[in-house]
């Protein structure tokens, strides 16, 4: 029993962490139906970003933190603004290979300046390592922290989008792209603004992901990346609840597939899930049925 | 299919003109006319496995000039003519194509993987010119199914020797009767020693009570180590690369695993350390080729001089980068021509020759015959460091 | 009848002029095998271009799994000419390869092709990584070490022969009408499925056979380059094959070939600046689809006739898959 519930806690945290990618890959492709390849390797400059503020500014975590989330917010929008916007009105095919170009450009440019090998995250203070026991069960602060700031950002953003202007625009575009912009809503700069917010938690969980298992390098962003896509896709796509759930449930189920001792087919099932749902039900687990319109 | 046709033939005369004016050069191996005695690098210098390219290289290079400052080898200069092999195997037989063909080297150095430098062999034999790698650990490395590849040598110790001797160790030295194995499934290396290792532990009357698996690149073990904590064990065997290693040093003591931690080479790295934390690295022990701590006058040169060249601590690659260029060195100052036939010939007959990682002949497989070094740690520093002989 | 003889006469003689100068250029020793090898490099990435090319850039259907089929081929071809190590197991192996890869493709394509564009990337992309996994954990396979010492049989006459028979009925495919069925699937589904194109068999049709030559294109690797292992077939396998793919021309088999071609030579001159090389690739891909979506040659195709094309309209139309339907129209290639 106290195995099973150190699994959940271990299951949790990796979820968080999905979660929140996840959630910048499904406003975008709410928005724009573009699968933003790109998402992942935000994530992973969050993670440099936040490494050169806590090891060259010697600034705290909650500010490296606060940094992340607003350079990844400006990279996101710079990504959206010069390789995405030329393209609105091309084929999905150009767009994706765009943001597969863009994704890859991402790591390697990282790469050519930071070097390939990996990188630690500098000594953290002890209110960030210690760790507490529960029932039999070891908690790590960080797993509290890592699944704290992931919930918080997580509420956040769902007041965001329920209760703002911006927010109803965002849904408003998501729905209705030409509808939107004839109730005089201004649509390139609302997309924009999902690419902010979704790359700002990008950002965050790099930063998180930094903190927790202090390993970072240029290509970490690629995995994590198109497990949140799987995230994402399985919750619902397009759906902010339906990532959250998704980014769960693939952290989860990574840690039963390692805790089964099939540690080696953990990724094989998350993408066997991912096919198995594009084929049973595309639209994810709170998706409704859409008829493609001719 | 008109168009088809004329589509190929256009093609085909691109791929012509292509070879074309690539020509120039006739085959066969190489011999030194000229002043220089000319050796190919074919490292993984960007890539996956970069890290341990570049570090290869750095040894290299600062033998090389040590070599050359000091005269050369028998009045010649020793040129490197240096290519990337991107850590894929197909641009390892590539290039070692291009060294030996066009390039004309005597011997190529590199690459630092078994996998690249598997693929690299079959060339050089063709080619007649002598391959060394410095860390190429994979058994059948130099022996391979029709027996002893006549230009392969390497440098460094093999994975048989290494799971041997630290199983052997923990069962003397530690003690320990029981043991779990976590290892890296996607490294031939991982897989080499703990296949040794379990072998040769059960045949002196230990137990092996689980084995855990990974993936190179995985980040997240608390799983897998979650699991390891509902058994009981004297010791965790984990030969695996210091990235991962590092990690799951610092989960498993997070977790309060505190059971002794023995490992591989791979270990060997600084940024074990700051990967683990100082806390995590205690009761950490790994075979490596040569220790710091070695008082010998050698080693603490090597370390002096490294660290004014580079700044930084020499790790075992840098190490048997080092020895092995001063190794391919030391086989032209012996070879009777100095042509690759002749540099092939001396390897092949070396004895006793005196490296930072230790003396070592080349034994009829060639392979180095080497002592192994134990490190330990203790609070992220190393503590101790026990010889075991082969 | 007589023209017919005139225009094969035509493109055959180059071809085999080709073929047998760089024979001689071999026996002289001119050739060395360096330069061999880039050639071994340039061949199998036109087999692997152009069959992605039948799938993403003829038919639509966008694949990111290339690589995984390619990796099922050079298994296959390695097994049966390692346990056979003679030209009829080298033969046996490569078809072999190409069938099996062919019938993953179906296996994989008939429930996945009914997605759309984007999701089915995402899927070819997992079936691509469960592939390697599976792969890596095999004792048959030799797990993460690979199989190294796989029997050479790949010479140049082999690997001439193979990639221009590749091309030959890939594009005689596209000529057939199965072939323009599919070409059909690309411009419009559902308007193609209105006047009774059959469109999930022409796309699973297209799937298999550019599942098949990525087979024969890994059988050809794994003979010519001695050793294989998993992570050669990763994601970034397939990401080389698409940028060269996008880069001749989604729906553009000389453009393929040409960028094949192209992109060795770069891959070359780049040799000495290997960390740019990624770099330069990925701009690239996303430069080419900002400013050029139709990549070097768009959908059209360089023949012999290429003087006459020259004066030529060029598609006037922006993006690569809305690019028109290629033109086909013998009679002025005849020159």
């Amino acid at each position: 029993m106290g195995e099973f519930a150190q699994q959940v806690i271990n299951g949790l945290s990796l979820g968080s962490i999905y979660a929140l990618i996840a959630l910048g890959y499904t406003m975008v492709y709410g928005i724009i139906q573009l699968i933003n390849f790109a998402h992942g390797d935000v994530y992973m400059v969050g993670a440099y970003v936040g490494y050169f503020s806590m090891t060259t500014l010697r600034l705290g975590f909650f500010e490296s933190l606060l940094i992340a989330m607003v350079i990844c917010m400006v990279l996101g929008v710079v990504i959206e603004r010069v390789a995405y916007k030329p393209l609105r009105n091309s084929t999905r095919i150009a767009v994706l290979i765009t943001a597969i170009g863009v994704s890859l450009l991402l790591e390697y440019t990282m790469m050519f300046f930071v070097g390939a090998a990996v990188r630690s995250y500098p000594p953290l203070p002890d209110y960030l390592t210690g760790s507490f026991q529960v029932g039999g069960v070891t908690v790590g602060n960080q797993q509290v922290l890592i699944i704290g700031v992931s919930l918080l950002l997580m509420a956040i953003l769902q007041l965001i989008v329920r209760r703002t202007r911006v927010g109803r625009a965002m849904r408003a575009v998501s729905q209705d792209a030409d509808a939107a912009r004839l109730m005089g809503i201004n649509v390139d700069n609302t997309i924009s603004f999902t690419f902010a917010l979704g790359s700002a938690l990008a950002g965050a969980a790099g930063v998180l992901v930094g903190v927790y298992y202090n390993s970072i390098n240029p290509l970490m962003g690629i995995l994590p990346g198109l497990k949140a896509f799987v995230a994402a896709v399985f919750g619902g796509i397009g759906l902010i609840p339906g990532a959250l759930i998704g980014g769960f449930f693939i952290g989860g189920v990574e840690t039963f597939v390692s805790a089964a001792g099939q540690s080696l087919y953990k990724d094989a099932v998350v993408f066997g899930i991912l096919i198995a749902i594009l084929i049973i039900k595309p639209t994810g687990l709170l998706g409704r049925n859409v008829k493609e319109k001719v | 299919m008109k168009r088809t046709a004329t589509m190929l033939a256009a093609a085909a005369m691109g791929l012509t003109m292509l070879a074309g004016c690539a020509g120039g050069g006739a085959a066969g191996g190489g011999n030194a006319a000229g002043d220089t005695i000319k050796v190919g690098l074919n490292y993984e210098l960007s890539g996956p496995v970069a890290t341990y390219g570049q570090a290869s290289v750095q040894g290299i290079e600062m033998a090389v000039d040590e070599i050359n400052n000091g005269g050369g080898v028998k009045g010649k200069k020793i040129e490197l003519v240096k290519y990337d092999n991107k850590s894929e195997p197909a641009e390892a037989t590539t290039l070692a194509s291009k060294l030996t063909s066009s390039d004309k080297v005597l011997t190529i150095i590199g690459p630092a993987t078994s996998g690249a430098f598997k693929a690299e062999i079959p060339v050089a034999t063709r080619a007649k010119v002598p391959a060394v790698s410095g860390s190429a650990t994979a058994d059948d490395v130099t022996v391979g199914a029709q027996g002893v590849q006549e230009y392969a040598f390497r440098t460094c110790f093999n994975d048989s020797f290494q799971g041997t001797a630290m199983a052997k160790w923990a069962a003397e030295k530690k003690n320990a009767k029981s043991a779990l194995i976590i290892k890296d499934n996607s490294s031939d290396y991982s897989k080499g020693l703990a296949d040794n290792f379990k072998k040769t532990f059960t045949a002196a009357g230990g137990q092996i009570v689980g084995e855990e698996a990974y993936v190179t690149n995985d980040t997240d073990f608390n799983a897998i180590l979650t699991r390891a904590k509902g058994q009981k064990f004297d010791v965790i065997y984990l030969p695996g690369y210091y990235n991962e290693a590092g990690l799951i040093i610092k989960q498993a003591r997070a977790q309060g695993i505190t059971a002794p931690i023995l490992g591989g080479d791979g270990f060997d790295s600084p940024t074990l350390l700051q990967l683990a934390g100082a806390s995590a690295l205690t009761d950490v022990y790994f075979t490596n080729h040569y220790s710091s701590l070695d008082k010998d006058a050698k080693v603490q040169k090597f370390i002096s001089d490294f660290k004014a060249k580079y700044n930084t601590e020499p790790s075992a690659f840098n190490a048997l980068g080092y020895d092995t260029a001063k190794f391919v060195a030391d086989a032209a100052n012996r070879a009777s021509d100095v042509n690759a036939e002749g540099i092939k010939t001396a390897m092949a007959d070396t004895k006793d020759f005196s490296g930072v990682t230790g003396s070592f002949s080349m034994d009829a497989n060639h392979n180095p015959v080497k002592t192994i070094v134990v490190i330990g740690m203790k609070n992220g520093q190393q503590s101790t460091a026990e010889k075991v002989a082969s | 009848m007589k023209k017919g003889l005139v225009s094969f006469l035509v493109k055959a003689v180059p071809l085999l002029a080709a073929w047998a100068i760089v024979l001689v250029l071999i026996n002289a020793g001119i050739v060395t095998d360096y330069y061999l090898a880039t050639m071994a490099t340039i061949c199998i990435n036109i087999v692997l271009a152009v069959s992605l090319n039948l799938i993403t850039g003829f038919t639509g259907q966008f694949s990111l799994g290339h690589a995984g089929f390619m990796a099922i081929g050079a298994y296959t071809c390695a097994m049966v000419t390692m346990a056979e190590p003679s030209v009829l197991g080298f033969v046996g192996g490569l078809l072999g390869g190409g069938v099996l890869a062919a019938l993953v493709g179906l296996l994989v394509g008939l429930p996945t092709l009914r997605l759309r564009g984007d999701y089915l990337a995402i899927a070819t992309l997992g079936m691509a990584e469960i592939i390697r996994i599976i792969l890596l954990n095999q004792d048959a396979t030799n797990g993460a070490a690979g199989l190294s010492g796989i029997p050479a049989f790949l010479d140049w006459n082999w690997m001439f022969f193979l990639t221009v028979a590749t091309v030959w009925i890939i594009a005689n495919f596209l000529h057939s009408s199965q072939g323009r069925a599919c070409i059909s699937v690309r411009e419009d589904e559902i308007a193609a499925e209105s006047i009774g194109v059959h469109t999930v068999r022409s796309k699973v049709l297209a799937f298999m056979i550019g599942a098949f030559f990525a087979g024969i294109a890994g059988g050809m690797y794994a003979s010519y380059f001695y050793f294989i292992k998993p992570d050669l077939f990763g994601f970034l396998k397939s990401v080389d094959i698409l940028v060269i793919v996008v880069l001749g021309g989604l729906g553009s088999l000389s453009g393929s070939i040409i960028a094949a071609i192209l992109l060795a030579l770069i891959s070359t001159a780049l040799q000495p600046f290997p960390e740019l090389r990624m770099i330069i690739y990925s701009l690239a891909l996303v430069v080419i689809m900002i400013f050029r979506p139709q990549g070097l040659m768009g959908s059209r195709e360089v023949s012999l006739g290429v003087l006459n094309r020259f004066r030529r309209r060029e598609p006037a139309v922006a993006t690569a898959s809305a690019a028109p339907a290629i033109r086909r129209d013998d009679d002025e290639e005849v020159v």
